[in-house]
């Protein structure tokens, strides 16, 4: 029999005592994907050749995403007994200094720090808690993004994981655990908004003997990197809440569903589940109980409606990922013929926390019908840029103008993007809204997956939009054809409108289009994606009328010569 | 080194996961080969006991597949709503330049693949391009005409 849960425990509390308060400085650098984007994976490769050549001791650890991803590289440096230091925008060759003066004598170099964490922050130093991305954050998915070492299944475990499995499987009846998860009012973070609650037990009503658990983090809305930002920085985290999920509905296997080619939350995940593997938590006889679970990483090509749920079903059978019809529902007839839930990788994020805090603790937080945190990625003209986790509740405006630092330049907000592609935009004047899923749809936008993209004044909306629909064009399945055609016909009536040659009809003819598209499709695709033309029309008809009537961009945005893909799926 | 044949084999038999699909196994030899040859179609059908035409169906759906030979570089530059609002399409017309192409596509000689992407995940550091799978963020067209003469320019000492 593998090692009981607690001596594994044990064994991880030590393996970071000695890391978090040993001799040895722990240096960590983040290294999800906004991290490499900046060069964050040849900043830790000079650290490791400037702390050979300086003689000095240190361990390297590249972790995941802390959320600033505005002051990536990040370093941050934790002298033993002394506060973490975090700093931001390091440059190559500012290493040699960092590593001289802090590592070597315990000097941090104060004009690079973006902030520090801990009990002992002196005066001189800004301490990180208080930035104004971090200030108001209550992080639970996100509990131990660029604290721990991803790859590193001990520090996950070091940090609490596991423990509400190990809970849940000595202490609990699956029944009991799904209460938990109904109790916590947990909605589904994928773009419905379903509770999750309700929806795992449709699958555990079902007795058929094969039941799947999928985890969805096909991520292809532009603008959302959080799926992919918790898989990097904790995978251990959506792991083990996709086995307290098999066993609160009976199921006995899983998959993590990554788009081909993300190779940072490819890697990662499949390292958390082969450790989970070596070390009981995975298999048969999870962790000496009767409970067998088997998870593994199915990858999808290139396709956006790979993650609407029955098109992800058919890529991990291997096929076309196009829409099913349903009935039958997925908890009914789902991958390979069998039941199974679908939840997205932040909805799996929080089930440890809730199972271990109790669905009451997490009930707790948020606003009205809206529990728990929006995990919001922030990006477009906006000063600061990245991954926070917010209570529901918290107003939109607030979000933008303090959490984010507002828009760059004295520039003004002109509207945002939420929910991705099809969520369509807010005027700016219309961002008076607290976070929550029921006011956000009242609104005529999506709080959906938490992506938010701002424009400022310089900003075409007609162009954007046009984009908008160019995206949901080449990504449009194929499948149906008042989206296949729809969505082609819509775009070159956005064109013509962009290029000054659009007529007074053509709204008539765009709105029409859209009508038959969401009666006539089978999947969100085509029936949410007149979304973004509308939510365009309803706030913005002045912008519309410049181009059409006046033949002028306002902006000057659609003169700029454009690129979109020609090819499309054949 | 082992012939075309060979590698096929190789990457459609050999794969760690325990679902094999006819995807699973396309994307095996994509890692191999970085396209996807007819005999590789032949193969995965045989091995999955499909025909040509399901597995034909799966390549011609997902636009990562290629069916000629890879270019020796790849630049991907990122063409969603975050990197358009703040200033993707100059650089992308400035990579077009640089490589000389005026569409996403090979350039005559084979030696760079420009494509678009639609989300590199990595919008807050927007606009990103990727260069030979290394992603890039804040680029500026200057940056972005000057890392495609980068690669261009290393292959050329290679090749001397």
């Amino acid at each position: 029999m593998a090692a009981s849960f607690w001596e594994i425990r044990d064994q991880a509390a030590e393996r970071w005592q000695d890391l978090a308060a040993g001799e040895t400085p722990w240096i960590r650098v983040g290294t999800a994907l906004c991290g490499q984007a900046a060069g964050a994976e040849q900043v830790a490769d000079v650290i490791q050749q400037e702390l050979e050549k300086q003689g000095l001791k240190a361990r390297v650890s590249r972790v995941g995403c802390l959320g600033l991803c505005f002051a990536e590289p990040m370093v941050d440096v934790l002298l033993p007994g002394r506060a973490r230091v975090v700093y931001g925008n390091v440059g190559l060759d500012q290493v040699p200094e960092l590593v001289a003066s802090h590592i070597g004598r315990g000097q941090p170099v104060a004009e690079m720090v973006v902030g520090c964490l801990g009990d002992e922050i002196g005066d001189d130093l800004p301490d990180l808690q208080q930035h104004p991305m971090k200030v108001r954050e209550q992080r639970i998915a996100l509990r131990n993004a660029g604290h721990i070492d991803p790859l590193d299944i001990y520090q996950y475990i070091a940090r609490g994981g596991y423990e509400a499995l190990n809970r849940a499987l000595t202490e609990m009846t699956p029944a009991e655990a799904l209460e938990e998860v109904n109790t916590s009012g947990l909605r589904g973070r994928g773009g419905a908004a379903f509770p999750a609650g309700t929806k795992w037990r449709f699958l555990a009503g079902s007795n058929a003997p094969d039941k799947y658990i999928l985890c969805n983090c096909e991520e292809g809305d532009p603008g959302a990197f959080n799926d992919k930002g918790i898989l990097e920085s904790d995978p251990g985290t959506v792991v083990e809440g996709i086995i307290l999920a098999g066993y609160a509905t009976g199921a006995n296997h899983g998959y993590i569903f990554i788009r081909h080619g993300h190779d940072g939350p490819i890697d990662r995940a499949r390292a958390a589940v082969a450790q989970a593997y070596e070390l009981g938590l995975l298999g048969e006889d999870i962790l000496g109980t009767d409970f067998t679970f088997d998870l593994e990483v199915a990858l999808t090509g290139d396709s956006y409606v790979s993650g609407e749920e029955t098109a992800l079903m058919e890529a991990i059978e291997g096929s076309r990922a196009m829409p099913r019809y349903r009935p039958p529902f997925p908890a009914q007839v789902g991958v390979f013929g069998k039941p199974t839930n679908i939840n997205n990788v932040k909805t799996m994020a929080y089930v440890p926390e809730i199972i271990a805090r109790g669905g009451e603790w997490y009930a707790g937080i948020g606003h009205e019908q809206s529990t728990g945190t929006a995990i919001l990625c922030l990006s477009g003209t906006l000063n600061y840029t990245g991954m926070v986790e917010l209570p529901m509740g918290i107003n939109l405006t607030e979000v933008l103008q303090d959490v984010a630092g507002g828009v760059p330049g004295g520039k003004q907000l002109s509207f945002i993007q939420t929910g991705g592609p099809l969520g369509g935009v807010l005027s700016a004047a219309a961002t008076d809204l607290v976070l929550d899923f029921d006011i956000f749809r009242a609104a005529g936008a999506i709080l959906g997956s938490g992506g938010i993209i701002a424009a400022d004044e310089d900003t075409c909306v007609v162009d954007l939009t046009r984009v908008l629909i160019a995206f949901c064009q080449y990504e449009s399945c194929g499948k149906c054809f008042p989206c296949r055609m729809g969505m082609s016909h819509m775009l070159e009536v956005l064109e013509r409108i962009c290029r000054l040659e659009g007529t007074p009809d053509d709204l008539a003819l765009m709105r029409n289009i859209g009508e038959n598209m969401q009666a006539g499709s089978l999947c969100g695709h085509g029936q949410l994606g007149f979304n973004p033309v509308a939510s365009a029309l309803r706030y913005f008809p002045e912008q519309f009328e410049a181009h059409i009537v006046d033949k002028r961009c306002p902006t000057g945005r659609c003169q700029v010569p454009h690129f979109s893909p020609r090819l499309s799926r054949r | 080194m082992d012939g075309l044949k060979q590698r096929i084999e190789k990457a459609v038999h050999c794969q760690p996961q325990t679902t094999v699909t006819i995807l699973s196994s396309l994307l095996a030899v994509e890692d191999e080969l970085g396209y996807i040859p007819r005999e590789a179609v032949e193969e995965v059908a045989a091995f999955n006991r499909a025909t040509i035409n399901d597995v034909w169906a799966v390549v011609s759906f997902y636009p990562n597949f290629r069916t000629v030979p890879p270019c020796e570089h790849k630049v991907e530059i990122c063409w969603g709503p975050s990197c358009h609002l703040v200033g993707a399409m100059p650089v992308v017309a400035a990579v077009l330049e640089a490589a000389g192409l005026e569409d996403e596509g090979d350039t005559p000689d084979g030696r760079l693949t420009v494509r678009y992407n639609t989300c590199l995940g990595a919008c807050a550091l927007a606009p990103v391009m990727s260069v030979d799978h290394q992603l890039v963020g804040r680029v500026t067209p200057q940056k972005g005409s000057a890392l495609v003469s980068e690669v261009l320019e290393s292959q050329e000492e290679r090749a001397e």
